[in-house]
């Protein structure tokens, strides 16, 4: 197909979308990630019945727990397809790289950086 | 088990927003079973309030871990070398498990991290209904296995009352009336006679009218 998607979209492979569980998608913006996505496959077509499902559910709980904490549960979103339609996989990867660039760099990465130039200061000023 | 519910992160906030240093701990125990305080839960919320302070940037370290129990001396006593390396302890333990702590360390603060509920079963994932008051005297052997205390709003002992209509209870047309709850399991039980049987004065004393209650076993003490 050799279809083009953004390069700056790290994937992750897992068993079915069932195994993600919400640490791992607030750990990934704890390190630092813009956005979170996770594509499953069509609802009613799990083959483990409601791995998908489950994985809709987290994704709503991870959205409204980032959104209390200030880092916009938009972040995070849920999209299922069938393994043969590359095309709306490609489509769904700029679609999130879209949103996520004008939702703009993570709150929390840039509160680090901020927080170690702070430091990186004091420690400066403490050795001078 | 005793079922508890996560508290709202708003809520935790505001309790430990003016400490630096906090443990959070979990309990394996009931609280796990029913979602709200086990080691996932414990994992969740550490990562999500690091993620607030540092938003905000405030120092903040939150480090996590989980005992087996935290209602027993023994297990408590895991994190006594630890204890003193934090501001305060956020337990996402039941009610029990943040007393007994409190009791144990007295120079650090706990807050509750988790509102505790009722005693009761996991009907389905993500629904638990209470099924015992703890009276402290149990009486499903006469009413079927079916617990009048904690399932009839009015706690009556000889039902049903005259807000029972089609099986539901006048509180709400979701809620089974525990009284047409007992006639049918005594009707299946082929008991129906019990039914006729009036039940007494209960005595309260054992409940929690009585004060804070106590159980003493001097055969298992050392």
């Amino acid at each position: 197909m050799r279809l083009e998607y953004p390069p700056n979209i790290k994937i992750i492979l897992v068993p079915c979308t069932a195994k993600v569980d919400i640490i791992h998608i607030l750990r990934s913006f704890e390190k630092g990630a813009d956005g979170v996505y996770i594509v499953g496959c069509l609802e009613g077509s799990c083959q483990f019945i409601n791995g998908n499902i489950r994985a809709r559910k987290r994704v709503e709980q991870a959205q409204t727990l980032l959104d209390k904490i200030g880092v916009n549960g938009e972040r995070v979103q849920m999209y299922n397809l069938s393994a043969g339609e590359g095309t709306l996989f490609a489509k769904f990867a700029v679609e999130m790289d879209e949103k996520i660039r004008e939702l703009g760099p993570n709150p929390v990465k840039l509160a680090k950086k901020k927080i170690d130039l702070m430091k990186q200061n004091e420690l400066n000023c403490e050795l001078n | 088990m005793i079922v508890a519910d996560k508290k709202p992160i708003e809520e935790i906030i505001d309790e430990i927003k003016r400490h630096t240093k906090i443990l959070i701990l979990g309990c394996n125990e009931c609280v796990t079973v029913c979602e709200s305080g086990g080691k996932k839960e414990v994992e969740i919320l550490a990562s999500a309030l690091r993620m607030y302070f540092t938003n905000n940037q405030q120092e903040m370290l939150i480090d996590e871990h989980t005992l087996e129990r935290q209602c027993d001396h023994e297990y408590l006593e895991e994190i006594r070398d630890r204890i003193d390396q934090y501001d305060a302890v956020l337990s996402l333990a039941c009610g029990v498990g943040v007393q007994f702590m409190a009791e144990k360390y007295h120079a650090t603060p706990v807050y509750p991290g988790v509102n505790t509920c009722f005693l009761g079963a996991t009907e389905q994932r993500g629904l638990w209904t209470e099924r015992c008051q703890a009276c402290g005297k149990c009486i499903l052997a006469s009413t079927g296995g079916i617990c009048p205390v904690s399932r009839c709003a009015k706690r009556i002992l000889n039902g049903p009352c005259g807000g029972s209509t089609n099986g539901k209870c006048e509180l709400s047309k979701d809620l089974d009336c525990a009284w047409q709850l007992i006639i049918d399991r005594l009707k299946a039980l082929g008991r129906l006679d019990d039914y006729e049987t009036v039940y007494p004065i209960k005595d309260w004393s054992t409940d929690r009218a009585g004060g804070p209650r106590k159980v003493i076993r001097e055969d298992v003490q050392v």
